[in-house]
Order: structure tokens, then C-alpha cells, then sequence
């Protein structure tokens, strides 16, 4: 018996299992991960993997979660520790009275375990070996085998995981039997040998709903499809890869004309990231919806050409999957880091529209949206994921499209117009809100065909360096980039029972663990209005919230506090009523980290009469 | 001001082609460059081949990076779109307007610096994609914008005009458009328009990645002696393997070259090339030949020009993806979108 009473708790721990990469692993893991949900009961899960490929440590973790909390919760109950290289690590990292599964074939010295966690062993390698002959069989059945074992441990349902398996293997029967097969393996081992149920379980419930479980970045790319985009230029790099293979695999599923099987799309693996956005250049130059998915380097080395999209007018739609910078930093890792280098990126005076998605349903809306707003702006809109979205599954509302919906093309000036006489300047405010018209290539044999130059030009894209002629044409694309404020999602702002005078205001990926550390501050007696910003330029909105409220906290994962410098730039606030709440070690941020900065920072407000300078 | 617009004036007698167009109307702006720059008559040439094969004008995408050659195209083809992009990155903004408009002309204009050295790898990608385009490399040797630099076409052994010897290699990119997989690939001289003309002509008409390597002096920086890019240079060590003429479907096809010294090449949309050769051992069809007959007259201090290879049956870009034959620009909501119901199966497999 452990020194330290066992934890118990139904439907709301976590465990964690350490693996070996590319030992098959991913596909029990995610597995367990279903099962839960298919009891009903909501999970959070998380791959954590250093940046390597095979051989090397890799993490999954489940939070168990009946109260549907989808950010992460830090701490480890469980550990299904498989990978001896980190087992001093893993076992380190349980929480006191929790419970250490590992293969016990093999005997380990005391000194191993600790005194205040429940040791789990079963002899996983000893009974693959006594079944399966095959290596590779040995290696992949002993993960449905832990699988088993951990059903019996959990109290979970055994049918729900062999519905799942029977969808998995559908068709394959004999994958299918074998799988079941080592599932009960393991299954009775535990039953036979091991005190099941352990303090730790799977009830049954209603807490999911008619929730879907996906990634972002399938959802993002998800998006594109329903969003109309037919050319993808892309160059690989984690952790946005995923966005084009996803985007491959759904175009060719449903974007092939069924008389002749052609495809209505066109994606092309860039030899880098220069060729994938003057590709996505070229194609909306030329009145395609276009985009490309990239990560922080990529974003770096794009920037010549947003600045020309930027200048020229012309859309385009980088998807931003982030991840820790700067330079290669940590590029497994999650961050929200390339805020201010993706709004003012490339050289001379420039803004960008920025979205912010808090999960997979929303990274389709806005996915499906930044096409219309490229078209509509004509410029470069940044869909803004990390990896946390990005690349794990979440559970979120499901996804909807309505079918009357039309794709919005923007100010297209059609060969009939430019026959009715129509003046057309490519450059010309005609509507005063900085949005000029602009012609597809080949439109008319004598009107409307124009010279695109990233060198300034006047009204009617003549070229020419005179200063008021080039002013004119960057204070339209200020007033321009006003207009794009009342296109962009607007903030959502949620107020405390009570009035405050304290606010916080956060985005994207922090959001599910914002809302959960809102009730672990409200625990400790405090209030927070709250506004989650889902665009760049900012709504007016964001100038109101800040001017009712006394202090703001802005909750962000990167080192300088990016989205906060952004809001003191362009609203020229007093940065002393903002308060940073940073958090960028790679991992995701947690209730905890944030109820316990913004709490302690309120206790010091409490106790400390406030500084002349921000009473 | 540097814009100059042309005075609108036509001359009624003046030459109509099968559309009705005159020369003025494939004209553009009045160009910019030094008098006598090896490009201007690089820009006459592409009017000449877009007049004779009587194409819409509009109909024609110019797409350039930055240089004194990449301004070129706003001085043709005034009723066209031109797009100055970014320095060496034309070969990406063409494939993708390409990838989005399959039925205009891509006319892609280039220098050796924007394509042997910062757009080096565009340049042998979109080659290697087998986009469909006509590539034109207005080749002087040095940077003409930036004021004389050598650029990475300079040969070994050349002299720039403050008297610097060259000690770097030589890139040829008409080498490296063979290997590559260039469909059409040749080289010419500005000054050489009897030659140059239906060059351009046959490589819009080829479906498929055309490259042409033009030399072309740069009167201010690279025609002195000691350069391998001037005129006199060139014009004496200028070694053509053929001439040629493009018979579009409607030309009569009676040819009355003499049998033997012609070559008939038919391509996909059923224009012919005649080729007079010159060298009669001469095969355009043999990628491999091509290569070593250029790496042996270079070892000889000659420029050899001409149509170097083509493959009239080239497929491009378009049939290697498998795309539909709208244009992509072209689609709306109902030929792209899977629709609600489409999605409610899809939520209901991510359950
Ligand atoms: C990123 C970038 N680097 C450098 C330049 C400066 N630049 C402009 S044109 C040019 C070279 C042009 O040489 P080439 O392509 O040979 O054309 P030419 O002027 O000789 O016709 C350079 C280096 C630039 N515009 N952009
Ligand atoms: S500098 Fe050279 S390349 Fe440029 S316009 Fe003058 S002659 Fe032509």
C-alpha cells in the first residue's frame, strides 16, 4: 500500500502514456481516447512529442474530463510509462497518491517506484510472446494488450472499445478479430491478477453531446474546401503539414467532377515557402481562392511577398499553424508567438488581418471566411492556429455550413461594366471605404487590363514616385484597412456576475483553459469581465472594454506578451493598465498557470494601495 | 513622372494580321530603358511573333520579376495584364496564375540575375513542373538595374567595364532547362530578330514549359571588349543549328524549302514548325545530343542558337494534376462546395 492515499476520482483525471516513437502506439492511445468519449464522458488529449521521428520518447495524454474542460490541466494521476529511457522522468512526474502502470515482465529494483503512488504491473512482453511470434506483431499487440488491461483498471466498457475497433478494422476481419482478441488478452490478465476497479474511473454519461472530435488543422482545411479554395501551394514543415495533407485528402474525396473524374483543385508542394505564396499570388492575382499553411520560418520567408500582396492588393491566405519560436526554437512545441510578426510583416508600413480561432469549429468558420475576406480586402489574411489546436483533437461543436451561402468575390469589375463605361482605376476609392475594383487577366480586349508592381503608382496603377500620389494610395490603405474592422469576427465579451473593474482578455488556443480558470478564480473570490479577441484590427469594442475597466490582464502564450503590445500600439493606450500573463515553455497553458498568476496579482492589488500612475 | 503613355494615333493603311489587329495594338508603353538596350528589341521581337500569330492581346498574362528586363513587358502588349512581381520569384506567380487560368497565354520575362541567381530555384522548379509558359530570359551577363554587377551568367575569363576579371564558373541555363526537362528549349541573340521571331512564336504555340535564353547587350554596362555578352562578341561567335518558321492551321502548308535541309514538327494544337537546318546532323528531338553539342561548341568559345530541343507531345502542368478544363477562377460555390449535407456525414464520422 502507497504511504499516500490512493487519488479517487470518476470521470476527471489524467493519464498520461510515455511510448516509443514509431511503435504503434498512436493508434491504442488515441483509442482509449475515443472509448472514454464514447462513454459519454469528454476528453482533452494532447500529443506531446520532442521533434524527432522514430526511436525517440513521445507522450499522449487524456484528460478525463466530465465537466468538459478542453485545455489542459497539468499534473499527471496515471502514467502508463512504456519508455524505459524516460521512465526516471515519468515517474517523477505523477502526482502524489497516483498510480504508475508499466510491463513488469521484467523485475525492477524498489528503488525504481516511489512510496506514495500505486505500482500497476503487468507482464505485457511476457504475454505478447506467449501469443504472437511475429516482432512486429509482438510490438503492435501489446499496445491493445495495455489497452485491455487499462479497460478492466478503469471500469471501462469493453463493447465500446470493440465498436470502435470494429469501425476501425471495417472490412478487415481478420485485423479486426485479432485486435479484439488481445484487447480481452489484456483485459482478463488484469481481471485475473490486479484489484479492478482501480480509485480512478470511466462512468457513463451525457456529456458529449452531439460534439465532434477533430484536429484544427483538418478542420481548418476542412474550411478551405467549403470555402472555395482550389489552389494550395505549400512546403512542409510541422506543425501545419498536416493542413495540406488533410486538404489533399478532402479535395480528393469531394472536389473531382464525377463526369470525367477531373480535379477542381490544384495543389502543388512548393520547393519552398518563397514559391508557395508567389504561387498563391499568382492564382488570386488571377481570381482564384488560394492559400498555403505554413509555421513561423516559413511565415519569415514569405514576408517579401505579403508585403507585394499588401501593396498590390492582391489576396491571399497564409494559414499559421505556430509553434515555439524564435528561430527553429522548439518546433514541436506550442506558442501563440508570431502575433506582431504576421500583423506588421514585411518591410515598410504595413497591417495585416489577423483570426484567431479557439478551436477546431471555429478554424473552420474562419478558414471558410478568410476567403471571402481576401477577396473582399484584397490582401493577406492570417489564420492564426498553434500547435495545440492544430494537431490534437478536440471536441467542439459541429461544424455547419449553410447552402444558400455564395462566396463573396469582392469588388470585381466584370467585362460588362467596363462596357457600360464604367471608370475604372485599379487604385480608385470609388466607394470611400479604401476597397478599390480590380479586373481578373483577360477580362476585356481594351478596357480594364492594368500593371500590378509592388512600385508605387497612382489611381490608375501608372507608375510613379511622386510623394502625394504615393501618400494618397498609404492612407487609402489605412482607410481600407478600417474597413476591414467591421468585417473580421468581433470580439465576444462575457461579464462577471458581479461588476469589476478588472478585465482579461485572451485569444485562440487559450480559451478552453480561460473559461475553466474564470470558475477557479471566481473560487478565490475573484471577478473578471473577459473578452476573447478573434481578429486583427481590433473592434472598437476592444477600446471600450479596455476604457471600463481598471486594469486589463492579457493572457497569452509567448515570452513579450505580443497580442498586449499590439493593443497599446494601435490604441494608444496607458500600458500600465495592461497586465501581461505569459506563459511559453512549449507546453499548453493550463487553468491552474493562469488562475493562479491573475489570483496572486489581484491578492498583491488587494494589499497594495495603487501607484499614483495607475490609480 | 516616368510613365509614358503612347499617343493613341493608328495610321489607317497600317497591316492588319487575321484578327484585324495592327502592330500598335500588341505596342505598349514607351520604354524606359538605355537606347539600344539588347531588351527593347527583345520586346520588338514578342510583338512581331504575338502579331503574326494574330493572338488576342488580352488574352496574354506577362509576368515578370524585377529588373530592367522584367519591366519589359509594360512595354508590349498594352491590353494585356502584367504583373512586376518580386525580384526572381516570376516563375511562382506565373505557375500559379497558370494553375488558376488554364486558357490565357503566360508569358514569363526574366533576367540572369532575377534567374540564375536569387530565382535560380524558381526558375528550374517551374521548369521542372512543366508549367505552361513561354519563359524568356533577356540574358546580358551582369546586373543591368543595380548598375553592372556581374551576374551568374557572366562567363569565366570576362572582363566587367571597370576591367574586373570574372573567376567564377558560368550557370547555362539552357543547359540546365534540358536537363530539367524543358520541353521546348532554345537560345537566340537580340539582335538576331529573323531568328528570334518565330523562336517566340513556336514557344507560345508549344503546350508545355518553352524556355528561351536571349542574349542581349547591355549597352551600359556589358558591351565593351572583353565581354562574352556583347554584341560584337556574339555576332562573331554566334553558331545557329537552324531557323525557323511556325505554320499556324490556317497558313497554307506548301513549303517549298529544299528536301533534306527541312524538318516538319508538328505540335499538340497542330502548328507546324518548319525547321531550316543549318547544321544538317542536327537533331532537335535528342535531349542528350542537345546537351553535348552545346558543352562542346561552348568548350569552343561558341554560342550556339537556334530551337535546341522540343518534344511536341509535352504535357504541362494542368494534365499532370488532372484538372478540369474550366478554369479554376471560374468555379463558384455550387461546382466547389460539398454542401450541408456533405458536412452532416462528415460530423457524424468524427463522433
Ligand atoms: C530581394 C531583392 N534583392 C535585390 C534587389 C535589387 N535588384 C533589382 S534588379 C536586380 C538585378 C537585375 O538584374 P537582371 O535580372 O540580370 O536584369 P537586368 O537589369 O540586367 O535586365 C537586383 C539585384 C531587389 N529588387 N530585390
Ligand atoms: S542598364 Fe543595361 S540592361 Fe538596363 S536598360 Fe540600360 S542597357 Fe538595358
Amino acid at each position: 500500500m502507497p504511504d499516500k492515499k490512493p487519488i479517487s476520482s470518476v470521470n476527471d483525471f489524467v493519464v498520461r502514456f510515455a511510448n516509443v516513437n514509431g511503435s504503434g502506439s498512436a493508434s491504442a492511445n488515441e483509442m482509449f481516447a475515443r472509448a472514454i468519449l464514447r462513454h459519454g464522458v469528454p476528453v482533452s488529449p494532447r500529443n506531446i512529442f520532442p521533434s524527432n521521428i522514430q526511436g525517440l520518447p513521445t507522450w499522449y495524454e487524456v484528460r478525463v474530463t466530465e465537466d468538459g474542460h478542453l485545455g489542459a490541466r497539468g499534473g499527471v494521476d496515471m502514467m502508463v510509462a512504456m519508455n524505459p529511457q524516460t521512465w526516471d522522468k515519468d515517474v517523477a512526474g505523477i502526482e502524489p497518491g497516483g498510480y504508475l502502470f508499466y510491463d513488469s515482465t521484467k523485475p525492477m529494483p524498489s528503488t525504481k517506484f516511489r512510496d506514495d503512488i500505486t505500482v500497476i504491473g503487468v507482464p505485457l512482453t511476457a504475454i505478447t510472446n506467449s501469443t504472437y511470434t511475429d516482432p512486429r506483431q509482438r510490438q503492435l499487440f501489446k499496445n491493445i494488450i495495455y489497452l485491455g488491461a487499462l479497460s478492466a483498471l478503469l471500469d471501462m466498457d469493453p463493447k465500446l472499445i470493440e465498436q470502435l475497433i470494429g469501425e476501425q478494422y471495417k472490412g478487415k476481419e481478420k485485423l479486426l478479430s485479432s485486435n479484439v482478441h488481445a484487447l480481452h488478452l489484456g483485459r482478463d490478465w488484469a481481471l485475473q491478477n490486479l484489484k479492478c476497479p482501480i480509485g480512478l474511473r470511466v462512468k457513463k454519461s451525457d456529456k458529449v453531446g452531439d460534439r465532434i472530435f477533430i484536429e484544427g488543422n483538418s478542420a481548418a482545411a476542412l474550411g478551405a474546401v467549403y470555402g472555395g479554395a482550389t489552389v494550395c501551394a505549400w512546403y512542409p514543415i510541422t506543425p501545419s503539414s498536416s493542413v495540406a495533407e488533410a486538404f489533399t485528402a478532402h479535395c480528393k474525396k469531394y472536389r473531382h467532377d464525377p463526369d470525367t473524374g477531373k480535379a477542381k483543385y490544384a495543389i502543388v508542394q512548393g520547393e519552398d515557402e518563397l514559391a508557395s505564396i508567389g504561387i498563391v499570388i499568382g492564382a488570386s492575382w488571377n481570381g482564384a481562392r488560394a492559400f498555403t499553411a505554413t509555421s513561423g520560418p516559413g511565415i519569415s520567408l514569405m514576408t517579401e511577398f505579403i508585403g507585394l500582396s499588401y501593396f498590390a492588393e492582391i489576396p491571399a491566405v497564409i494559414m499559421n499553424i505556430q509553434r515555439a519560436g524564435p528561430s527553429t526554437g522548439m518546433p514541436t512545441r506550442t506558442q501563440q508567438c508570431d502575433i506582431i510578426a504576421c500583423a506588421y510583416a514585411s518591410h515598410g508600413d504595413t497591417k495585416h488581418v489577423l483570426l484567431f480561432p479557439e478551436d477546431p469549429a471555429e478554424a473552420f468558420e474562419f478558414a471558410a471566411a478568410s476567403f471571402d475576406l481576401a477577396e473582399r480586402l484584397q490582401t493577406t489574411i492570417f489564420l492564426m492556429l498553434d500547435l495545440d489546436i492544430g494537431m490534437n483533437h478536440r471536441l467542439c461543436r459541429p461544424l455547419k455550413w449553410d447552402d444558400a451561402r455564395q462566396y463573396d468575390r469582392g469588388k470585381v469589375m466584370t467585362a460588362e461594366m467596363l462596357e457600360e463605361g464604367r471608370d475604372f482605376g485599379r487604385y480608385l476609392d470609388v466607394d470611400g471605404d479604401g476597397i478599390p475594383y480590380r479586373t481578373y487577366p483577360g477580362t476585356h480586349p481594351t478596357k480594364g487590363s492594368y500593371f500590378t508592381r509592388g512600385t508605387s503608382r497612382d489611381r490608375y496603377a501608372r507608375y510613379s514616385e511622386e510623394g502625394p500620389v504615393y501618400a494618397d494610395n498609404m492612407q487609402r490603405l489605412v482607410r481600407k484597412f478600417e474597413t476591414a474592422q467591421d468585417l473580421v469576427p468581433r470580439p465576444l465579451q462575457a461579464n462577471a456576475e458581479r461588476p469589476t473593474k478588472y478585465g482579461v482578455i485572451y485569444f485562440g488556443s487559450t480559451s478552453p483553459a480561460m473559461d475553466e480558470a474564470i470558475g477557479l478564480l471566481e473560487a478565490r473570490g475573484h471577478q473578471l469581465d473577459r473578452l476573447r479577441i478573434r481578429a486583427f484590427p481590433f473592434h472598437s469594442s476592444v477600446a471600450s472594454f479596455l476604457a471600463e475597466h481598471d486594469f486589463v490582464y492579457v493572457v497569452e502564450q509567448n515570452r513579450d506578451s505580443q497580442l498586449r503590445q499590439l493593443i497599446v500600439n494601435e490604441n494608444g493606450i496607458d500600458p500600465v493598465r495592461l497586465v501581461p500573463i505569459v506563459h511559453y515553455d512549449g507546453s499548453p497553458i493550463t487553468a491552474r498557470f493562469i488562475a493562479k498568476a491573475i489570483g496572486d496579482h489581484q491578492d498583491h492589488l488587494k494589499v497594495t494601495p495603487l501607484r499614483k500612475a495607475v490609480s | 513622372m516616368t510613365y509614358i503613355a503612347k499617343p493613341k494615333f493608328h495610321h489607317p493603311g497600317l497591316k492588319k494580321n487575321e484578327l484585324g489587329y495592327t502592330h500598335r495594338d500588341y505596342e505598349g508603353k514607351i520604354s524606359t530603358l538605355c537606347a539600344g538596350c539588347g531588351h527593347d528589341s527583345i520586346t520588338a521581337s514578342i510583338i512581331e511573333a504575338c502579331y503574326e500569330l494574330s493572338i488576342e492581346p488580352h488574352r496574354v498574362a506577362k509576368i515578370s520579376g524585377i529588373g530592367c528586363s522584367s519591366k519589359t513587358p509594360d512595354y508590349f502588349l498594352g491590353n494585356s495584364h502584367g504583373f512586376n512581381s518580386v525580384h526572381g520569384r516570376m516563375p511562382s506567380v506565373l505557375t500559379g496564375a497558370n494553375l488558376a487560368n488554364r486558357d490565357l497565354i503566360y508569358l514569363g520575362v526574366s533576367g540572369d540575375g532575377d534567374s540564375a541567381s536569387i530565382g535560380f530555384g524558381q526558375f528550374a522548379h517551374s521548369i521542372r513542373r512543366g508549367v505552361n509558359m513561354t519563359y524568356i530570359v533577356e540574358n546580358n551577363g551582369v546586373y543591368g538595374l543595380t548598375k553592372g554587377q556581374f551576374s551568374a551568367t557572366a562567363d569565366r575569363g570576362s572582363k566587367s567595364k571597370k576591367g574586373v576579371t570574372n573567376t567564377d564558373n558560368a550557370i547555362d541555363l539552357v543547359a540546365i532547362a534540358l536537363q530539367l526537362g524543358a520541353t521546348f528549349v532554345a537560345r537566340s541573340f537580340s539582335g538576331d530578330k529573323t531568328q528570334l521571331v518565330p523562336l517566340i512564336a513556336a514557344a507560345i504555340r508549344h503546350k508545355g514549359a518553352s524556355f528561351i535564353d536571349v542574349i542581349s547587350p547591355c549597352i551600359a554596362f556589358n558591351n565593351h571588349a572583353g565581354s562574352t555578352k556583347s554584341f560584337d562578341y556574339v555576332r562573331e561567335h554566334n553558331d545557329a543549328v537552324n531557323r525557323l518558321d511556325v505554320l499556324v492551321g490556317r497558313d497554307p502548308i506548301a513549303v517549298d524549302y529544299a528536301p533534306g535541309t527541312v524538318q516538319m514538327v508538328e505540335q499538340h494544337d497542330g502548328s507546324k514548325i518548319a525547321l531550316r537546318k543549318i547544321d544538317a546532323d542536327y537533331d532537335p528531338h535528342d535531349r542528350l545530343g542537345a546537351m553535348t553539342f552545346l558543352q562542346k561548341h561552348a568548350a569552343k568559345g561558341q554560342i550556339v542558337t537556334g530551337l535546341l530541343y522540343v518534344d511536341p507531345d509535352a504535357e504541362d502542368l494542368h494534365e499532370h494534376l488532372n484538372t478540369v478544363e474550366t478554369p479554376l477562377n471560374s468555379l463558384e460555390a455550387d461546382a466547389l462546395c460539398p454542401g450541408s449535407a456533405v458536412l452532416d456525414k462528415i460530423n457524424a464520422s468524427l463522433r
